[in-house]
């Protein structure tokens, strides 16, 4: 007889509790009000999605140039095919456009070594890409020195964006930096004049801005100073930006505790050094989320340049619309194209944000 | 003295003057306000030059001026032979009035999707997370657009408008809405309204220090409805029911009665309140979610049911983060009203910064004026929000 003690098998939990019909009970029809909208919801995007889909990808027209061959009734994605080239590069001419694409890979290239370099050689690495790269780019894309000119307004399309959203962040954040300083100095004067300078471009409408830089600036320079209509959008972002970053970074700054001050003045740090060397490496790092946040605001709204008559990507779907050849309403197409590009760039970056927030999340309160 | 004063000379040597903080301090300042002088003062000088040389005229004398351009929308009386002063306050009026709907839709529509987005239901989640993540990432000026020439230049025309229930009609030239015309004797309404709201008030306070003081609740939500609609309509029955409904109707080509919403503020309207919403939506879902589970648990510990625990507990915890928030979303949105210009609404930017600058070419005033009129707003707005944000603030003993 065999005494030692053989537990039967645990039974499984009821099939009530687990699987697929106990999560759909838990959580679709748990009361009457969430079977209602459970009900409702589903409805509708059983409704609506199929038809969707259809029109985008099942009967969409894929092949073809012109929008006679738009036959069948879905999207003629044809439309934006022939206009890929405008919308990405403007009118930049065809056989240059390598140049643009250079420095757009530089751009990606500059942007991912952060994430992939060494530790200890990301930040010298930063810092000369951050005042090489502008100057190559600005030489790929103007030309010069042994490259065909192209001036700005042939500059154009989704590049532009990108583009105005890129040198807007990077100039807007030196005159942020000395902005947030500013309001948190000890001399009433400097503190009064970034105070009114944060809060004036932070409380107007951009469009107000860009209506200054485009009708006001040219008044303010001397008579002779021509400053084209791309550099005058690009001051008045650069404006409009830094007041945004000057909050994002004091936000930064009133989160370092007071006793990092205190301890580089006790070892005898000055001012700037004290700023450059403790409390500014602290407060950017833990105010990036909240700069890529801001980024992906400005982002967005360099579409806004179209009021003043710069041909980004958003003006350039317009143009096209209006063209002799493609009248025929394509509206959706081009608007679902162009909310799909933005789309995949803002979320891309929102996550990027989200992510490097809980990386850097390493605490800096003294609980 | 005498000891400490020698100590003092002794132990540390003194800075010298130039190196003094205060010294310093005071040099670093004037240096900034001589270089700022320097910059205004050229900008000024080289902006009077040009505007010499070009002919423009300065000053605000253009204000009493005839216009001579028509206005799509206004909400007070307007002609083209009316001053360019008066462009100014139709284009404010309209830029108020697209914000003001646009906040209450937003506001609305925004803590729907963010108390969706942290519902039981995952489907409801779902479909909310995906709302958010969709018009928080799509530039506005694109929404407006989609809205205005993609789905409302679409609909039907006047002769095949879209009805509901014969008095709401949508075409592609907006939507007609019936109108509430008020006859004679419609005043004493309006008194009972005012008297209503300030009985409510009233009566808000006495139930309060009766609860302070005895413990005894009083229904005060319940009370307080009841009176600001009970008196409005039992005066409006009384004095005879002195209003009618004025539904509008197909006359040749256009609609006759009722109100007609322009397209461009529809889809205004719509784009801002959406794209708002969303943002809300993150703030609201933030708020709720600061509020500690242990609070929520506590309060079920003491027994109150469900709707108490929200009414005492999460809600006013939740809107102690949610409203500096809520007061920036406001104000971006009141801003991003100036898109308005993009499709043609008639909003302060359009009218002024636009048609009237085009005109009088005056760059600096009107520039100026505009900037300030969009500053004071928001100024206003933010100091309500604070005194609310202050209202509602913890107490800490």
């Amino acid at each position: 007889m065999d005494n030692t003690f053989t537990p039967i098998e645990a039974r499984k939990p009821p099939s009530s509790a687990i699987g697929p019909i106990a999560w759909m009970k838990e959580s679709l029809f748990s009361s009457p009000v969430n079977t209602l909208l459970t009900v409702f919801f589903a409805y509708i995007i059983i409704r609506f999605i199929p038809p969707v889909l259809d029109w985008a990808f099942i009967s969409a027209n894929w092949v073809g140039t012109t929008q006679d061959e738009c036959t069948k009734s879905g999207a003629c994605w044809i439309f934006i095919k022939q206009w890929s080239g405008q919308l990405l590069y403007g009118s930049y001419p065809e056989e240059l456009r390598w140049r643009v694409n250079l420095a757009l890979i530089g751009l990606v290239a500059v942007v991912v070594m952060q994430f992939f370099l060494p530790q200890h050689l990301r930040r010298r690495v930063g810092w000369v890409s951050l005042l090489v790269y502008p100057l190559i780019s600005i030489w790929l894309m103007y030309g010069g020195l042994g490259l065909e000119t192209v001036s700005t307004d042939k500059w154009g399309g989704f590049s532009l964006n990108i583009l105005l959203a890129f040198a807007g962040i990077l100039m807007s954040l030196p005159i942020g930096i000395i902005w947030a300083l500013g309001r948190q100095s000890q001399m009433p004067f400097v503190k009064v004049v970034c105070i009114s300078s944060i809060e004036l471009f932070r409380g107007v409408p951009l469009i107000t801005i860009l209506f200054m830089g485009s009708v006001m600036l040219p008044l303010f320079f001397p008579a002779g100073v021509q400053l084209d209509k791309l550099m005058r959008a690009f001051i008045a972002i650069t404006l409009f930006q830094s007041a945004y970053m000057a909050e994002v970074i004091r936000g930064g700054l009133q989160a370092i505790p007071k006793g990092q001050v205190e301890a580089a003045n006790s070892l005898g740090l000055g001012y700037w050094k004290t700023m450059r060397l403790i409390v500014l490496p602290q407060a950017l790092k833990i105010s990036i989320p909240n700069i890529v946040n801001t980024f992906i605001a400005l982002f967005k709204d360099t579409t806004l340049v179209l009021i003043i008559g710069l041909f980004e990507i958003l003006s350039t779907i317009q143009a096209a619309l209006q063209n002799s050849n493609w009248l025929g309403g394509h509206h959706i197409e081009g608007y679902v194209f162009v909310a799909f590009v933005f789309w995949v760039f803002c979320y891309t970056m929102s996550r990027i944000s989200v992510h490097i927030e809980q990386k850097l999340n390493t605490g800096h309160s003294r609980s | 003295m005498q000891t400490n004063k020698s100590k003092n000379s002794s132990a540390t040597p003194k800075a010298a003057f130039y190196n003094r903080a205060e010294v310093r301090s005071v040099i670093f300042q004037v240096i900034v306000f001589l270089g700022l002088a320097y910059f205004f003062y050229t900008i000024y000088n080289n902006t009077m030059t040009n505007m010499e040389a070009r002919g423009i005229r300065t000053g605000f004398g253009f204000m009493s001026q005839p216009a001579g351009f028509d206005i799509l929308l206004s909400l007070i009386p307007f002609e083209a032979t009316d001053s360019y002063g008066r462009t100014f306050f139709v284009g404010l009026l309209n830029t108020l009035l697209v914000s003001a709907i646009s906040i209450v839709f937003a506001t609305l529509l925004g803590f729907l999707v963010g108390v969706s987005r942290l519902s039981s239901n995952w489907l409801v989640a779902k479909v909310a997370t995906v709302f958010v993540e969709t018009f928080r990432n799509i530039p506005l000026l694109l929404q407006i657009f989609f809205w205005y020439f993609a789905v409302l230049a679409t609909l039907p025309g006047v002769r095949d408008s879209i009805s509901v229930a014969d008095s709401i009609f949508v075409n592609v030239r907006g939507l007609s809405v019936p109108k509430i015309v008020w006859s004679d004797g419609a005043s004493i309404v309006f008194y009972a309204l005012l008297a209503a709201i300030a009985g409510a008030f009233f009566l808000s306070r006495w139930a309060r220090k009766r609860q302070e003081n005895t413990g005894q609740p009083f229904p005060t939500l319940w009370a307080t409805l009841g009176l600001i609609i009970g008196l409005p309509l039992l005066t409006f029955l009384i004095a005879g029911s002195p209003a009618s409904v004025e539904v509008p109707k197909l006359e040749g080509f256009g609609f006759k009665g009722g109100m007609t919403l322009i397209p461009e503020l529809v889809a205004l309207t719509v784009a801002l309140s959406v794209y708002t919403a969303a943002f809300i939506a993150e703030a609201v879902r933030a708020g709720v979610q600061s509020v500690s589970h242990g609070q929520v648990e506590a309060a079920a510990a003491l027994g109150l049911p469900h709707a108490k625990v929200l009414r005492f507990v999460t809600i006013p915890q939740a809107l102690r983060v949610i409203v500096p928030p809520l007061n920036s979303q406001y104000q971006n949105l009141i801003k991003n009203s100036s898109l308005a210009m993009a499709i043609g609404y008639p909003d302060l930017v359009a009218v002024f910064m636009g048609s009237t600058l085009n005109q009088v070419g005056q760059a600096v005033e009107i520039v100026f004026m505009t900037m300030m009129v969009y500053l004071l707003i928001n100024l206003t707005l933010s100091m309500f929000m604070n005194w609310y944000n202050a209202r509602i603030k913890l107490v800490e003993r």
